[in-house]
């Protein structure tokens, strides 16, 4: 919880105080009604089965450090049957109407609504993530993935006229630990959608919501093999993505991995998507709304703890508005409360992991080392399970690690621009390129400032706003491919004079 | 005794609305249980401006409002006296009356309330008359008309004379954001209204739809903020109209205790304008008390 006093800012008597009136009393969400398996096996074939490889590991939650369960630990003999269950299911279910298709995806988005408390309390205990971004927005969202593609899945023909849209086969995607159950929904509803199969593998510390949504697929009764989920660590992806039955491979996940993935289908008949980092930056005009901009901001670091691929850390203002933006953003950085996940008053949960706490604690001393200077909120932050404070280095210039990598984290970089021109040159000045916000009043300029960014997602006037309508993907090394709508779907189907022959 | 016009600019940054109706609607999703609920609900009827302002107010129903100003739960001494209670200005002595000895201020609507379609000397003079006979709070309209036109030093130069007028009365000055339309005409008037010298912005008059709502009431409370640490000057916010559940006072209440912080949480710097929201306030804070909703009829009417 954000603690009152001892603000990063002291200006005297002019300074506000929080919290010094009135404190919210803890609200926490039940978890009497979740009831998690000692120990998860492999979906395979529609059916629980027991890893070839004998090996479980626990997965914890990182708020506490409490191991929630043990999943299995798939090896290659695992993974060949999962890609041929998922070979058996193709003919049948690439065969079926797209109007029986939609049925099932449409069945599948209701079954998530109805259970959706289940799915947020899971998904914030397995990932370290408040309850209130879980409730409002991870399970609200993959519902709609599943919704928005079942409108597709008979309308195939009407996205590609006269291209003979056809599935590709067996899928495999490799999804990360930030969304888990969101990024599950966006890869198979799409993929089912179109007529393919389905083998995934989630992330090795956050497989629980993705083996939930397994019973949702047997309650709406979805042919076994249509989809199969492996878990188990990088071994796992590996064997998956080399894995001679598929048609496609999907990746989101980190740059350095997307990149082995990429020689590892090389040469293959294979399609790829990959959907990698980001190093976004926000745009922050003198004529912008300063508030709204602090909000948006706020949101585009904060949000999932920093844990997202197209989160905005790094805030490119322009130099006459830089020491009002700062002052207003130290002081709503202290307002952000840090703690229990679980508590529906909570703003920014657990960092996920003790690798990834490290990784953001070593880009950090390198800001200080090299002279940036490090605003931090002052949280009293709980003794057990991994934290990181909201935290904003001002002085930050281009060539600074926490300008240039990736931190995934709460961690802001503060940079200046003076002109227009140099704001779109530094922007661009990354290896990534997948978000973008653009902040000011003025029309021409948003729309000047947009035709330059190299970047697959632009928002102006906010952040982080995501629609299963809207297509999602990065360019240079953030990756390629989207995910979401009309867009979205072109990398499920196969069109005449695409790759793949037949 | 109207003040020169004035050269004084009024011109503010932008607001963008998608993003301010976002950041009042995060907020609301806000939990409040317990020990924060009961806290937060007495502070909401300490903020009360317990209002009637009707064509068939009499001095009966005003004593009426009066009393239960004073004792909102009369079975209950942890629950605090509401503010203030708002009447027109005719029915200021008679509130003054009831009230002498309580902490509860008399407020008086003037200047041609609500539409403010008036001339200045009459405007004025309501005011002077409403102080004269006692009350120590003035909620005065802007002129809309003058406003929207775009001549903003009419619109400042008549605030100063009311707050000269007011002498030792408090000034809130009513907006009326429902006829403003947009969050950047809000903001422009609260500045006009901080550099005219309101103690109080108010929202609205509760005679136009919309009236409070909690972007607006963000939004003004983001001006008092940053007026505070650009001057040190604080200034109060009045939310008026349309607030009816002690849920929605809630809401508010987290919007001023997450924007302005403790300076603000307390009866002298924000208000709620309201004639039906005690009832509800009254019904949870029982509820709260005893583990059950009581009976409609067990609260009092007035």
């Amino acid at each position: 919880m954000a603690k009152t006093k001892n603000e990063a800012t002291t200006e005297g008597a002019r300074e506000l105080t929080f919290g010094g009136v009135w404190n919210y009393a803890p609200s926490l969400e039940a978890v009497d009604h979740v009831t998690i398996a000692k120990r998860h096996d492999l979906f395979v074939g529609g059916e629980w089965v027991k890893p070839k490889s004998g090996q479980w590991f626990p997965t914890i939650d990182p708020a506490t450090e409490a191991v929630l369960s043990e999943v299995a630990q798939a090896n290659d003999k695992d993974v060949d049957a999962a890609v041929k269950a998922a070979a058996k299911a193709f003919p049948a279910w690439s065969r079926l109407s797209g109007e029986d298709r939609a049925r099932f995806l449409f069945r599948i988005a209701r079954i998530l609504l109805e259970r959706a408390r289940e799915f947020a309390v899971l998904e914030t205990l397995d990932n370290g993530k408040p309850i209130k971004e879980t409730r409002d927005v991870d399970v609200p969202l993959a519902a709609q993935h599943f919704f928005h593609h079942a409108g597709w899945a008979d309308k195939l023909d009407l996205l590609f006229p006269g291209q003979s849209p056809r599935p590709l086969g067996v899928v495999g995607q490799v999804i990360p630990w930030n969304f888990p159950l969101l990024m599950a929904a966006w890869t198979i509803a799409p993929a089912l959608a179109a007529g393919n199969t389905v083998v995934l593998k989630p992330a090795e510390t956050s497989p629980l919501t993705a083996l939930r949504l397994c019973e949702v697929f047997q309650q709406a009764g979805l042919p076994p093999g249509v989809v199969n989920v492996v878990t188990g660590d990088g071994k796992t992806g590996a064997a998956l993505v080399r894995h001679p039955g598929l048609a496609k491979v999907a990746f989101t996940g980190s740059t350095e991995v997307g990149k082995e993935i990429q020689r590892a289908v090389a040469g293959r008949m294979v399609e790829l998507t990959l959907e990698l980092g980001g190093k976004a930056a926000h745009l922050v005009f003198e004529d912008a709304a300063l508030d709204q901009a602090v909000e948006g901001v706020v949101r585009g670091i904060f949000f999932n703890q920093g844990h997202v691929c197209c989160a905005g850390s790094r805030l490119l203002v322009q130099e006459s508005v830089h020491d009002l933006l700062v002052e207003k953003l130290v002081r709503r950085m202290q307002r952000i409360r840090v703690g229990n996940p679980l508590d529906k008053n909570t703003d920014m949960g657990a960092i996920h992991s003790a690798a990834q706490l490290a990784r953001i604690r070593e880009l950090c001393d390198d800001g200080e080392q090299n002279g940036c200077t490090k605003l931090q909120a002052v949280c009293e932050l709980p003794s057990k399970g991994h934290w990181f404070p909201p935290t904003m280095f001002t002085g930050v210039s281009m060539s600074h690690r926490i300008a240039r990598e990736e931190v995934f984290g709460p961690v802001l970089s503060v940079l200046t621009f003076r002109t227009p021109e140099e704001a779109v040159e530094k922007a661009n000045n990354t290896s990534y390129g997948l978000s973008a916000g653009i902040w000011t009043d003025k029309g021409a300029r948003i729309l000047w400032l947009a035709e330059r960014m190299k970047a697959g997602v632009v928002w102006n006037n906010t952040f982080n706003r995501f629609d299963a309508a809207s297509p999602f993907g990065g360019m240079k090394e953030s990756g390629f491919g989207r995910e979401g709508g009309r867009q979205g779907m072109r990398a499920y189907v196969r069109l005449a004079g695409g790759l793949l022959p037949g | 005794m109207a003040a020169p016009s004035s050269p004084v600019e009024f011109r503010v940054s932008p607001v963008d609305a998608v993003a301010l109706e976002q950041r009042a609607a995060d907020l609301g999703t806000r939990s409040l249980k317990k020990a924060a609920k009961v806290q937060g609900l007495k502070l909401a009827i300490a903020m009360m401006d317990l209002t009637t302002l009707e064509g068939m107010d009499s001095p009966g129903k005003v004593r009426q409002l009066c009393q239960k100003a004073k004792r909102p739960l009369p079975a209950r001494a942890d629950v605090p006296s509401c503010a203030a209670v708002c009447v027109y200005p005719d029915l200021v002595p008679v509130a003054a009356e009831a009230l002498r000895g309580s902490t509860v201020q008399v407020a008086s609507v003037a200047t041609g309330f609500p539409a403010g379609r008036t001339d200045r000397a009459t405007k004025l003079r309501e005011v002077e008359l409403a102080v004269a006979a006692g009350a120590t709070e003035i909620d005065m309209v802007i002129d809309r008309g003058a406003f929207l036109s775009g001549r903003y030093g009419v619109v400042y130069d008549e605030i100063v004379a009311v707050k000269q007028a007011c002498g030792a009365a408090h000034l809130k000055v009513i907006l009326e954001t429902g006829e403003l339309k947009t969050y950047d005409n809000v903001r422009r008037a609260c500045r006009i209204a901080l550099l005219g010298g309101a103690d109080f912005l108010k929202t609205s008059t509760g005679k136009v739809q919309p009236a409070s709502t909690p972007p607006v009431v963000l939004l003004m409370l983001e001006t008092v903020r940053d007026w505070f640490l650009e001057t040190g000057n604080t200034v109060g916010v009045k939310a008026a109209g349309g607030i009816r559940t002690a849920k929605d006072a809630l809401k508010y209440l987290v919007l001023v205790a997450e924007t302005c912080g403790d300076r603000w949480m307390v009866p002298q710097w924000f208000r709620f304008g309201a004639s039906s929201l005690l009832t509800d306030v009254a019904m949870q804070l029982e509820k709260e008390r005893t583990g059950r909703y009581q009976r409609a009829f067990d609260f009092s009417a007035d």
